[in-house]
């Protein structure tokens, strides 16, 4: 695959890097957006959110994009990690003494450590819910409207009882800031969208997105935890 | 002033290598860093030693020829200078400093503090020029109408002085600033425009071909450069390879 069409230079590997991870920017706006049901009082949450997952794991226009979404979590990983390989190739005696802090933004420089971060985050948080949700037998919850589905919102909300849990899922959306505060203003410049009209929108958009989609993600199990 | 040098020493291509410590005295504030590395080689050769081959050609900052990496960066701790326009007074008394050669698998040493750049103009070889009739009937550059701003902006990219800092200084070891520099160079200009894909196309893959790592947008390249060539030419650069690769008859 290193050298198929697609992958087969340094600038192409860039352009789909930037691409997979700016879909999946998308996707964390959606998936933030439609975790927010989780703020409801539980008695409310319970409904809503249960026919949400119903929706989710159901409805085919999902499902494609879902499908997209595993997709582009693999291949962003691979082409990370393809890239970082080379890279490491590309100096074989490294310096004496380097002093990277005088010219570059460590986040960066780490964006392979914190892209680790997020996939073992990212097993984690799937072996808890997606593998309960398609995979393992769960308890079950009759929704209002008579249907019988899977009950995920108690599968989540006793997780976010559970306080090592919650610390867990809170500092985890520390790389996931972290990554997000170079990436996303990244992908925009691999694309080549670098002019002097709308450079300020994009950083400013970028560190933005870095700070609120996290902390809506951690803001979940919080409110959970400390408020039912 | 009394200085401490750690500075990396390899016989030839073959040789591992080493650094090798120098104590150096009567260091002027005024004098260049290459002064001082030419009053450490003349103590050098007075004790019967092998000076320190570093490579070195104006001495006014235009040549690009003095590749060190010094302290951790590329041309030392000041912005927009090479070697030879560092001066020893950005150093105090007693301090121990750091001397390498560029690090890259493109720039394999030579000797000590000597890199070979060749990778450079093979770069260049695939691309980076304009297929112009010589002949007698050359059209006169100023009888072609430019955009102000385009010129500027090929001027600022006709700036990059080819040294490699920005590889050096890269923790990919990638040329991505350079080939920018000189794809956008021409790229912008009507001149260079009957050739602008096929540019592209070459010298981004005879950069590869070479060797040298993936730009990760750190940005280190552009901030050690010392003619401080922006990072707009990579974008611009990228979006040129895109443009030619998805439409190259």
């Amino acid at each position: 695959m290193a050298n198929s069409y697609f992958l087969k230079n340094s600038l192409t590997k860039k352009y789909w890097m930037a691409a997979s991870g700016l879909f999946l920017c998308i996707f964390l706006l959606g998936h933030l957006a439609g975790n927010l049901q989780l703020l409801l009082p539980p008695e409310k949450a319970k409904d809503a959110f249960n026919a949400y997952a119903l929706f989710m794991t159901t409805f085919p226009a999902v499902k494609i994009l879902s499908y997209l979404t595993y997709f582009s979590i693999l291949f962003h990983a691979f082409d990370g990690i393809l890239l970082t390989i080379e890279n490491n190739k590309a100096r074989p005696v490294n310096y004496a003494y380097s002093k990277p802090s005088a010219n570059s933004a460590w986040t960066s420089r780490y964006m392979g450590i914190l892209g680790t971060a997020i996939l073992v985050f990212l097993v984690i948080h799937l072996w808890a819910f997606w593998a309960g949700m398609h995979f393992r037998s769960i308890p079950t919850y009759a929704l209002a409207d008579g249907t019988i589905v899977k009950d995920l919102y108690s599968e989540v909300y006793n997780a976010f009882k559970n306080l090592p849990y919650v610390i867990l899922y809170v500092v985890c959306m520390i790389p996931l800031g972290l990554h997000l505060s170079h990436g996303f203003a990244s992908a925009f410049q691999s694309w080549g969208l670098n002019h002097a009209k709308y450079n300020n929108l994009i950083s400013m958009t970028g560190i933005a997105f870095s700070v609120l989609v996290p902390l809506g993600f951690a803001a979940i199990p919080l409110v959970v935890y400390f408020m039912y | 002033m009394k200085l401490t040098l750690k500075i990396w020493r390899q016989s030839g291509p073959e040789d591992k290598g080493a650094m090798k410590t120098y104590p150096v005295e009567g260091i002027d504030g005024d004098m260049s860093f290459l002064e001082m590395m030419d009053v450490l080689n003349e103590q050098l050769i007075e004790q019967g030693e092998e000076p320190v081959a570093f490579d070195h050609d104006c001495r006014e900052g235009i040549c690009g020829m003095c590749s060190m990496y010094i302290n951790g960066q590329a041309h030392g701790p000041k912005r927009g200078v090479t070697t030879c326009q560092l001066h020893m007074r950005s150093f105090k008394d007693g301090d121990t400093i750091y001397i390498e050669p560029w690090r890259s698998k493109a720039f394999p040493v030579v000797k000590d503090l000597v890199v070979d750049r060749s990778s450079f103009d093979r770069i260049i070889q695939s691309g980076g020029f304009v297929s112009v009739n010589t002949s007698g009937n050359t059209i006169d550059a100023n009888a072609t109408p430019i955009e102000k701003e385009n010129a500027d902006k090929a001027f600022d990219a006709a700036t990059c002085i080819g040294c490699g800092a920005c590889v050096a200084s890269c923790k990919n070891a990638s040329a991505m600033l350079f080939v920018s520099a000189k794809v956008s160079q021409l790229s912008l200009l009507p001149q260079g425009d009957p050739e602008r894909k096929s540019r592209a196309l070459n010298m981004v893959n005879q950069m590869d071909e070479e060797g040298f790592g993936n730009c990760t947008n750190t940005g280190a390249c552009s901030v050690e450069c010392p003619k401080e060539i922006s990072l707009e030419n990579i974008a611009r650069m990228n979006r040129e390879f895109l443009k030619a690769s998805v439409s190259k008859e």
